[in-house]
């Protein structure tokens, strides 16, 4: 049997496999991806976000306790988990040690997790995640829960991976918040206030509340944070923060003793039957494919006009543009029209 | 994205501190590898799932009870039986030299005393590797 067959059917190592050839994007996995795409579009995929040492990895390990006990009449999930953590700028390793927390889940067959580093991207969450997230959802884990610290880049970037974002924050940190979490107060579409063992809860949720508030004042934008992202830049995630219609819960955890769990857990639920049943499930979907599809034809097509570019002319018509005699718009609209003038497109998707 | 070397370092058996095993964990990190790090007290079980399904390219354990003898054996075992048998393991900790011995005859592909220098331990990793992992 081959390798992908092998993870259709739940064969563990061929998933670890295939999740280390797409890591390091070798030619087989694009292949491999060509067959699991098919197979995927089931799973619920969490994002948990938050700052360093808020307890995600903690509250990871509840969660997907809970997700491993029967729902009612449905049977429990199968739970897989992508924590990814930074790699160091300097060396180029990492230390990844998200599974200290995570102890409880060995010896589950019902449970995967993979650690990840960021490795070069800048923005943090892997290039290869949203790959790895779609060979989970093949092998047919019903929940995959995503971890990253929320930094710059990467809280928008896990808008566009994930159908529900948990934003893990903690007590005391009620004073800054309206100066710096508006953007990623936005993104979230349900936050718990974890380590609420600690002082400081009421005054926190207030603060997180009101910041709440004030993004919901637009509601048809999706908040005026992801309609300035959407001007600003083509790639921006689709507006899936708190669209009209879901109230953003904050709910208060205590993740090492399991305090709150079972109602973050139903929640998450909600939301995904929320995504459901108002048709937001289908539509950020397609949003999503569509978006994938258009990104990488613009890179496609950049490529390959780059490379049909004679570099000297390219080199000629650059020295322009840093002297000013000419502007980026009209010269783009230049060499683009003489490539067309010049060359019939033959174009290779590689 | 290039290949980079990724290794599980754990910690089997009860005994209570893990600063060599965290020594270790930073250094193979500052030689541009990536560590999967899984705290104290893990299962022979425990540690060879957590190889599977991170697929590392190698395994380091840190035993500093007395208990490798025991332990080692059930984890090449259980690697075999997950069909992980080709990751070379290491081993770090007080070990006695005929136990070195015996452990390298069981294909442990590396044991390292208390004052192993990091160096030599992330060049026994490189070595143990190449060729194993091209491209
Ligand atoms: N008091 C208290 N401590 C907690 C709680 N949840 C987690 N912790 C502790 O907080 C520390 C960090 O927890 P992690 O789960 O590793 O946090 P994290 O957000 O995953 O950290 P990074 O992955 O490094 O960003 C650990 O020492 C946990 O035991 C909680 O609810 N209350
Ligand atoms: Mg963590």
């Amino acid at each position: 049997m081959n390798q992908v067959d092998a993870l259709l059917q739940g064969d563990r190592l061929a998933l670890a496999r295939t999740l280390s050839q797409i890591e390091n994007g070798t030619s087989e996995s694009r292949s491999m991806l060509d067959v699991l795409f098919q197979h995927a579009g089931k799973a619920h995929i969490i994002g948990v976000t938050g700052p360093t040492g808020s307890g995600k990895s903690t509250l990871v390990n509840q969660l997907a306790l809970a997700f491993r006990q029967p729902n009612g009449t449905n049977p429990p999930s199968r739970v897989a988990i992508l924590a990814v953590d930074p790699t160091s700028p300097f060396t180029g390793g990492a230390v990844l040690g998200d599974r200290v927390r995570m102890r409880d889940l060995s010896g589950d067959p019902g449970i995967f997790i993979r650690s990840v580093a960021t490795r070069g991207t800048l923005g943090g969450l892997s290039m290869a995640a949203a790959e790895m997230v779609t060979a989970m959802d093949a092998a047919g884990f019903d929940v995959i829960l995503v971890e990253t610290v929320g930094v710059g880049q990467t809280e928008m970037e896990i808008t566009r991976l994930a159908h529900t974002v948990l934003l893990v924050e903690n007590p005391g940190m009620g004073d800054d918040i309206q100066a710096i979490k508006a953007g990623i107060l936005e993104i979230a579409n349900v936050i718990c206030i974890n380590k609420a063992d600690r002082p400081g809860v009421e005054q926190t949720e207030r603060a997180l509340r009101e910041v709440l508030d004030m993004n919901s004042v637009n509601p048809s934008t999706g908040g005026s944070f992801h309609h300035f992202m959407e001007d600003e830049n083509q790639d921006a995630p689709p507006p899936t923060g708190s669209p009209a219609g879901w109230q953003v819960p904050i709910l208060q955890t205590i993740a090492t003793t399991g305090e709150g769990i079972s109602q973050l857990v139903q929640s998450l639920r909600e939301h995904y039957t929320y995504l459901q049943n108002s048709g937001q499930w289908k539509s950020n979907e397609s949003k999503r494919l569509r978006r994938n599809l258009e990104s990488l034809i613009r890179e496609v097509l950049f490529q390959t006009w780059l490379s049909r570019m004679n570099p000297q002319e390219y080199d000629q018509a650059l020295d322009r543009l840093f002297t000013r005699s000419v502007s980026p718009f009209h010269l783009a609209e230049e060499l683009i029209a003489s490539d067309f003038a010049s060359k019939t497109p033959s174009i290779h998707l590689k | 994205m290039e290949k980079k070397i990724r290794v599980l370092v754990a910690k089997p058996g009860l005994d209570g501190h893990d600063r060599g095993a965290k020594i270790v964990a930073r250094a193979l990190r500052d030689a541009g590898m990536e560590v999967i790090y899984t705290g104290l007290r893990q299962t022979p079980e425990m540690i060879v799932e957590a190889a599977l399904q991170e697929d590392v390219d190698a395994i380091g354990l840190s035993i500093l009870s007395g208990a490798h003898m025991t332990l080692v054996p059930r984890i090449l075992e259980l690697l075999k039986l997950n069909r992980l048998g080709d990751r070379p393991v290491f081993v770090g900790g007080i070990i006695p030299d005929e136990d070195a011995i015996a452990l390298k005859k069981m294909g442990v592909a590396g044991v390292f005393g208390p004052g192993t220098k990091t160096e030599e331990i992330i060049s026994s990793v490189r070595l143990a590797l190449t060729g194993a992992i091209e491209g």
